[in-house]
């Protein structure tokens, strides 16, 4: 049995720790928050220049060519520092769809410039309200041009590549457009004003298949699982950045004479809540596994690491204001930005809900 | 990361499972492990002690046990390994955990040169069936709180007081019993700990009934009970060291959870039953909170896999082994309710009368139990809060205080 990171990953994660400790303090985030910027472009260099963009793209394009245990804890570690960067839309998703689907020729288009930093890349699927309905989107691709309209779309107004879930003759494909050829980029006020938020509006934008015509909401799914499982790891980060303020709070908030981690009101809250970041973990380890092993079993570990760290990371967004008290909820202090993170990431790939239906659809399929 | 054994864990496991295949029967996976003893009568009993003796011959007894008193160094995993190979066997189940696996390693601890060469053997071969008189009426939690006294008089020491929740009294030769012997010192500090011979005069077993009618447990009552001196472990009125090492050899149910009803028999229940003139799985919320379910399921089946990943590479097991109860049992009644609530008005039969002869309901009136034995819920928080945060203790009312003047409520 060896359920376990290597000591040459963890040594990595402790680096993207250290590094992020030093070049990501919360009040990075912050200053994202309180500007009209909508990511840290510096912060975004420096994680291009230490090859975290490029972590599962092969090295013939450009990147590290590392595996998804790797990528895994640079996830958590992002998420740790509530880094105010596009990672998750441009690394997740936008990188993982063409690493998937693309031709050699659209990999070494594409993959070298996500690679590089130098392009910001998404994937747009929602059109409105209610759940990511894969089947059922409107946006059109004909003719080598898309129209419709994708809102909201994380890190939308920023990129520069975008791939589009889109409804064609044969059903649903993937397909790839230039974020500034014809494309109408509106920016979004999001509950998280740290991470940037957008509308797309497609009027015969001019745009390539990724994949196979036909097959986009089957391509667009396999995607969300892999997406899932390395959100999960940022929302784990996020959630014992969260936990450790919280607890750290307690300890020296004094209140009836005594540290207020001394009664048992809180002690048994932290307890559970830490519980809940315990099982979450676990349950991602195995998405990580089941991922970096090309699994059958990705699909329903996805679904229970998404949950479950969704879950972890929201209990942990209102514990942080909750224990913290008066403060907690004042423009001042951090915690605001935890919570704001917390239902950020649980709802951009679909909520808790949507997973857990998929996940007993999939077991139902697998019984 | 995966999950497979190392060369030498494999080795030990192919060796394990040679003389299981020679010595007993498999069980069918579907099939549940034999049964607990009361149901199975004395002869229960000896069909545990003819194995244990058969793999003390062997030298798959007590393998964690040092090879000085017979068994064979085995590492914690080498125990994991064994422990999942022989479950997968048809065997009686152990009556002797608690003997070899809390009250062995306190007598090598803390026993005498007599003690040893008298009791060891005997417990490794199951020849003789222990029990742990500590939990009083009321010293649970409190443990140290107990009021069992033990008075000198001559080469023995005088017993009278009452232990409860004594697992599997009615079968032992002997109990490790914690008792009072300076009530005017600080609680911790005026408890000694005896060997007590069971079958001695002023010692009766009263077996307690539990809500689902078995009876694991008994209360144990002493009058005037005479224990010898030379059966006292550790010195007089620092007993409550040895209590800690018996404590402290309490297994944690590593990568638990395997046996009883789980999320496929939900599944399965889901189908069957009907929901608004439906079968229930069609239902959404029947769908969101089985796999609530599952996924909390499968968060402790990992959880444990982390921990038996440390056990293998010789470290510590992190802080994430000690939430599996917190969460288990809890979860355990969670799902007996709600297959119960599937079932409907006849959700509330049990036995023969219940669908599936009633796993859910007895699981339900099980579940209680799991949540307050070996730690309640409260206590688990406390533990985790306490010795894997690091969090404050709790205030005590009682520290510094010399035990007779510790308020009681009566």
């Amino acid at each position: 049995m060896n359920f376990d990171f290597s000591e040459e990953q963890k040594l990595l994660q402790k680096t993207a720790r250290d590094f992020l400790a030093d070049q990501a303090p919360l009040s990075l985030a912050r200053a994202v928050m309180e500007s009209d910027n909508k990511y840290s472009e510096e912060l975004w260099k420096e994680t291009a220049e230490m090859g975290w963009l490029g972590a599962t793209i092969p090295e013939e394009y450009g990147g590290a060519g590392f595996g998804y245990l790797e990528l895994a804890l640079l996830a958590q570690e992002v998420g740790r520092s509530l880094a105010p960067i596009p990672f998750s839309s441009s690394v997740y998703l936008a990188s993982e769809a063409i690493i998937a689907f693309g031709s050699d020729d659209q990999k070494k288009k594409y993959l070298t410039r996500l690679a590089a930093g130098d392009a910001i890349g998404t994937v747009a699927i929602a059109e409105g309200p209610g759940e990511l309905g894969l089947e059922s989107v409107e946006t059109r691709f004909e003719a080598g041009k898309l129209t419709g309209k994708k809102t909201p779309v994380p890190d939308g107004d920023i990129a520069d590549l975008i791939v589009v879930l889109a409804k064609t003759a044969a059903g649903t494909a993937l397909v790839i457009v230039d974020g500034d050829a014809g494309v109408d980029k509106k920016s979004l006020e999001s509950i998280d004003p740290t991470r940037a938020m957008g509308q797309l509006t497609f009027d015969g934008a001019p745009a390539e298949l990724l994949g196979a015509d036909g097959e986009g909401a089957a391509q667009a799914e396999k995607i969300l699982d892999r997406a899932a499982v390395l959100m999960a790891f940022e929302q784990i980060g996020t959630a014992e950045r969260a936990f450790d303020i919280t607890k750290e709070y307690t300890l020296g908030r004094y209140a009836f004479g005594r540290p207020i981690a001394s009664f048992q009101a809180i002690k048994h809250r932290l307890a559970d809540l830490y519980t809940s970041i315990v099982l979450a973990t676990s349950n991602a380890y195995y998405g990580a596994w089941a991922l970096e092993n090309s699994s059958d079993e990705l699909g329903t570990a996805a679904c229970a690491a998404r949950v479950n760290a969704t879950e972890a990371l929201e209990l942990a967004g209102e514990e942080i204001i909750q224990m913290h008290g008066g403060v907690g909820f004042t423009w001042e202090y951090d915690c605001h930005m935890f919570y704001r993170r917390s239902k950020l990431t649980g709802l951009v790939l679909g909520s808790a809900a949507e997973w857990r239906e998929k996940l007993i659809q999939r077991l139902e399929a697998a019984a | 990361m995966d999950f497979e054994d190392t060369p030498e864990e494999a080795a030990f496991r192919a060796e394990a499972r040679a003389w299981l295949d020679a010595n007993a029967k498999l069980r069918n996976p579907d099939e549940p492990p034999m049964g607990m003893l009361e149901e199975e009568g004395g002869g229960g009993v000896k069909r545990a002690q003819q194995w244990q003796a058969k793999k003390a011959d062997a030298g798959w007894a007590c393998i964690t046990w040092p090879k000085e008193y017979g068994g064979r160094a085995a590492s914690s995993i080498q125990s994991v390994i064994w422990n999942q190979e022989e479950g997968r066997y048809r065997t009686p189940p152990s009556i002797f955990g608690i003997g070899q696996g809390m009250l062995g390693p306190t007598i090598m601890t803390h026993g005498t040169q007599e003690q040893k060469d008298r009791y060891i053997q005997p417990m490794l071969r199951g020849e003789e069936i222990w029990c742990q008189l500590f939990s009083e009426p009321a010293a649970g939690s409190d443990l140290a709180g107990l009021r069992t006294t033990a008075v000198k008089d001559g080469d023995d020491w005088v017993v009278n007081g009452q232990k409860i929740w004594t697992t599997g009294a009615q079968f032992c030769k002997w109990g490790m019993i914690v008792t009072r012997t300076d009530p005017h010192a600080v609680k911790h500090a005026g408890i000694t700990y005896f060997i007590v011979d069971m079958e001695s005069p002023g010692v009766e077993i009263r077996p307690i009934k539990q809500i689902a009618g078995a009876s694991g447990f008994n209360e144990v009552f002493f009058t005037d009970c005479r224990i010898p001196d030379k059966n006292r472990v550790g010195a007089v009125n620092d007993g409550w060291r040895g209590a800690i090492t018996t404590l402290m050899n309490e297994r944690s149910s590593i990568g638990a959870g395997g046996g009883g009803a789980g999320v496929k028999d939900l599944l399965r229940l889901a189908k069957q039953c009907k929901r608004n003139g439906r079968p229930a799985i069609e239902d959404s919320s029947v769908r969101q909170q089985i796999a609530d379910f599952y996924i909390r399921t499968k968060g402790l089946s990992y959880t444990g896999s982390r921990t038996l990943t440390a056990i293998s590479k010789g470290t510590t097991p992190g802080p994430e082994s000690s939430i599996g109860k917190l969460v288990g049992a809890p979860l355990r009644q969670q799902m007996a309710a709600f297959a119960m609530d599937l079932q409907g008005a006849a959700g509330s039969l049990v036995n023969q009368d219940a669908a599936e002869e009633g796993i859910w309901q007895l699981a339900w009136l099980g579940a209680p139990g799991m949540r307050l034995a070996g730690g309640t819920d409260e206590i688990l928080r406390n533990i985790v809060s306490e010795r894997v945060l690091g969090l404050p203790s709790e205030m005590r009312a009682d520290k510094g205080v010399a035990f007779s003047d510790i308020p009681t409520g009566s």
